[in-house]
């Protein structure tokens, strides 16, 4: 079965060659036939993909130890929904899963490719080929999952157990998809560059692909955030790791992609900036795939490292992106049209969010390099931390905010400053109110820093909102109004309402979360605020496959019993490891969070109590704008195209 | 000429990475190797005796900085086990900022690789070695001087590759 994968790598491979140099010669010769091969191609190389997942997959079911990689990611005791996820759960078997979604992108696109002019969608077929032949040759060459060995060992290493997880079996495929997606966007410029159709067109055809990717994104970084917070037991769910920039990075100069693209489809304008962030955007998640697996920083996702691999991803990068900037180097002076942008305008706006996030992007990726740096210099060795980037990101974060929220209430092309200030006067007014009296009801504070992260959470959701109501108002019947709304505007109404939770959740959670480590005998309490943590000592039971201690600890407010948690210790023997399971009684308003340290003599404990209020609300703003992604990327426009197109296309047939 | 601005930039970072993958980010030099190892004077887990690095002279050691707190610890213990058993390494256990009575119990649950535990309860010894987590491994030679630093987990690769060349010609000088 694993030969049959095999073979089915090799395979694909010579049909991503194919994929990626005959449509190119097609569009060269002006010959459809040739620019068609992009499509089916496409096509085949999914279905071939599909394949060698599927023998991997079957590989782990059948705890086919003679292949090298499911014997050091599976165990015959692992619970098969985890030998599953453990397909992906190491280096080579993630870069199939990787492999899988791209041409997963590329088949989708040559299924819609007959919305697009055919020299376009070869073209976008092609650069998507070619990236897979970089990929396909990393793998076959460095990463091969399905090496056999012999001895057949009998039993396997079993999945690293910080992976066994339900988070875990679905926000890398999540973050993936995300990262891969963005490749799209990338072919789509690099087909725009080609071709020198760089219109309002292309924007549209972008649009939908980029969002979508977005959103995949934001939900992989959102799950692997609570993920982080639930396992890994330090309650903290950011840690400025570069891994975690790595997924940061392409996802904030994705916004400003979004953003940007928003303009170039609606004016016309900003299209050479807007193709460069199409490549930046994939470009930092090529990087992040670069820093995750090729070792040269410390990261506690680092995968297997071996410097062959670095080496390959490194040269991999110079080609694609250094093929792709010399081509937008070349080509964009060109195709430049663009007419001014007035500051005082929406897309004036827009272009100055971009400034902040992209500025962001670039404070990441230095304060990820840095190490890096310091290190190539000789200087000696440095970890960059949280101070840093919180000290960088924040200032940034904050003009971004009050632009968004006043985004409604400035029109395209040109406005006047005073005139939409002065609208949004008594929501301003609002919005401080507001931030002087909600710290103090909920945590009895005056903290300026909460006043400051409250009222720009309460100013982002109003404005938010403002966009919807203005329609609905705009009609007599206000149902009407309401169903007049276009999934767009709703999309961006719900992911900037995400932005004001996330921005609210991010400093309540981060000004008043309160922490104590205890050291707790059985009957013992500890108190937090109103909260009690009584420990009632701990049971030693047998899972699958591993060993835990399960503490139990009553939390009670005020003598009201609120929850029972048992929070775990697991040894897994089979890799030798200790985890943290924490368990979290959660509310919208708080979470009391419990995880078990180290035994401290016969029957105390460690334990590590908080108290961390409206964290939630950090992921709820994630899924928000998750949903806000899926309502923007189907917007009815995007499928109106192609009704006219196919409506175009069968009345020229009529007409032959 | 500003559409040039990105290849340029590509071509400085990617100059960067390609240095950087020479250089593994993981060894942290220790200013320490080639010297004597730093003085202390404590006692040991007992309490019966003290303990100076001059009980250290002789014969090659390696000296282990351990917590009964520490996760890292129990995952090298069994390795510590079968070097101090199997292949009759000496071991001097360091005890790091840890009670007497949480490190005899956590030492009589899982086993004592150690011929000696010393007990550094303030965590000042460590300071004075460069300690910054437990657990870290000192290779000491016959005259001393420390000869490597493990940090992290003792692994029987690190014991094979870098550790045993050192204790045989820790000995023999």
């Amino acid at each position: 079965m694993a030969e049959i994968g095999h073979f089915a790598l090799i395979l694909a491979l010579g049909v991503a060659i194919a994929q990626t140099v005959l449509p190119v010669i097609g569009y060269l010769r002006r010959d459809s036939r040739w620019l068609a091969i992009g499509v089916s191609g496409a096509q085949t190389q999914f279905g071939l993909i599909v394949l060698a997942y599927a023998a991997l997959t079957l590989a782990f079911i059948y705890n086919d130890f003679s292949l090298k990689y499911v014997e050091a990611n599976s165990h015959s005791a692992l619970p098969l929904i985890y030998r599953l996820s453990a397909v992906w759960g190491a280096h080579e078997g993630s870069l199939l899963l990787w492999v899988l979604m791209l041409t997963g992108w590329g088949f989708a696109v040559s299924l819609s490719s007959r919305r697009l002019p055919a020299d376009i969608a070869a073209l976008v077929l092609a650069t998507m080929g070619s990236i897979s032949v970089g990929f396909l040759l990393f793998m076959l060459f460095t990463s091969n999952p399905f090496e056999r060995q012999f001895p057949v060992p009998l039993e396997g290493h079993d999945l690293n157990p910080l992976l066994q997880d339900p988070g875990l079996i679905i926000h890398p495929p999540t973050l993936y998809m995300g990262y891969v997606g963005l490749s799209v966007a990338f072919s789509f410029a690099i087909a725009a560059l080609i071709t020198g159709k760089l219109d309002v067109a292309w924007a549209r055809w972008t649009r939908p692909w980029t969002t979508t990717a977005w959103l995949f994104l934001t939900m992989g970084i959102t799950l692997g955030s609570w993920w982080a917070y639930n396992e890994l037991g330090w309650g903290g769910w950011w840690f400025w790791d570069p891994v975690e920039n790595a997924s940061f990075m392409p996802w904030l100069v994705g916004t400003a992609l979004i953003h940007s693209l928003a303009v170039t489809e609606k004016r016309g304008v900003l299209k050479s900036w807007t193709v460069l962030l199409a490549i930046l955007a994939f470009s930092l998640s090529l990087l992040g795939t670069f820093l995750v697996r090729s070792g040269v920083l410390v990261s506690v996702h680092a995968f297997a490292t071996d410097p062959a691999r670095g080496v390959f991803i490194l040269a991999f990068l110079t080609v694609v992106l250094g093929s792709a900037l010399l081509l937008y180097a070349i080509r964009a002076p060109k195709l430049v049209s663009d007419g001014a942008v007035e500051l005082m305008s929406r897309e004036g706006l827009l272009l100055l969010n971009n400034v902040f996030l992209v500025a962001a992007a670039a404070a990441v990726l230095i304060g990820t390099l840095y190490p890096l740096v310091v290190d190539a210099l000789g200087i000696g060795k440095i970890s960059v931390g949280p101070p840093y980037f919180n000290s960088i990101f924040l200032p940034l974060m904050m003009p971004l905010a009050v632009l968004v929220g006043m985004s409604a209430r400035v029109g395209w092309k040109q406005a006047r400053l005073r005139d939409a200030l002065w609208s949004l006067r008594w929501i301003a007014l609002g919005s401080v109110i507001c931030a002087v009296l909600l710290p103090f009801v909920l945590e009895r504070s005056w903290a300026w820093m909460a006043i400051l992260g409250t009222a720009l959470a309460v100013w982002v959701m109003i404005g938010a909102l403002l966009d919807v109501v203005h329609r609905v108002r705009a009609r007599r019947d206000r149902w009407q109004g309401l169903r007049s709304i276009p999934s767009g505007t709703w999309g961006m109404t719900l992911a900037h309402l995400g932005l004001g939770f996330w921005i609210f959740g991010v400093t309540y959670a981060s000004l008043f979360s309160v922490e104590k480590d205890v050291r707790l005998a059985p009957g013992q309490a500890a108190e937090i605020g109103a909260y009690t943590f009584t420990f009632q000592g701990t049971q030693h039971s047998e899972g699958v496959n591993y060993r835990a201690d399960t503490g139990s600890v009553i939390v009670e407010r005020n003598g009201r019993l609120i929850s029972k948690l048992q929070p775990e210790k697991r040894l897994y023997p089979s890799q030798g490891s200790v985890m943290t399971e924490s368990a979290v009684d959660h509310n919208p308003r708080r979470d009391l969070y419990v995880a078990l340290g180290e035994p401290i003599g016969d029957q105390d404990w460690a334990l590590r109590l908080y108290y961390k209020p409206f964290i939630r609300m950090v992921w709820f703003g994630g899924v928000l704008m998750f949903i806000g992604g899926i309502f923007a990327a189907s917007d009815r426009r995007y499928r109106l195209a192609r009704h006219a197109r196919a409506a175009a296309a069968s009345d020229a047939t009529a007409a032959v | 000429m500003r559409f040039a601005i990105p290849i340029v930039v590509l071509v400085g970072l990617l100059a960067l990475l390609g240095y950087g993958l020479r250089l593994d980010p993981r060894v942290v030099p220790s200013p320490l190797i080639g010297k004597p190892a730093p003085a202390f004077d404590l006692p040991n887990l007992q309490g019966s005796a003290r303990v100076t690095p001059l009980d250290l002279r002789g014969r090659p050691v390696l000296v282990n900085f351990f917590a009964s707190w520490c996760a890292g610890c129990q995952v090298e213990h069994p390795v510590l086990m079968q070097l101090a058993h199997e292949y009759g390494v000496e071991i001097v256990g360091m005890d790091y900022k840890d009670t007497q009575e949480a490190a005899q119990q956590w030492l009589d649950r899982h086993g004592l690789p150690y011929r000696s535990v010393i007990a550094d309860q303030q965590g000042t010894a460590g300071l004075d070695w460069g300690v910054y987590g437990v657990p870290e491994t000192f290779v000491l030679g016959a005259d001393g001087r420390i000869l490597y630093k493990q940090i992290g987990p003792m692994t029987l690769e690190a014991w094979r590759e870098h550790i045993a060349p050192l204790m045989t010609a820790g000995r023999a000088s």
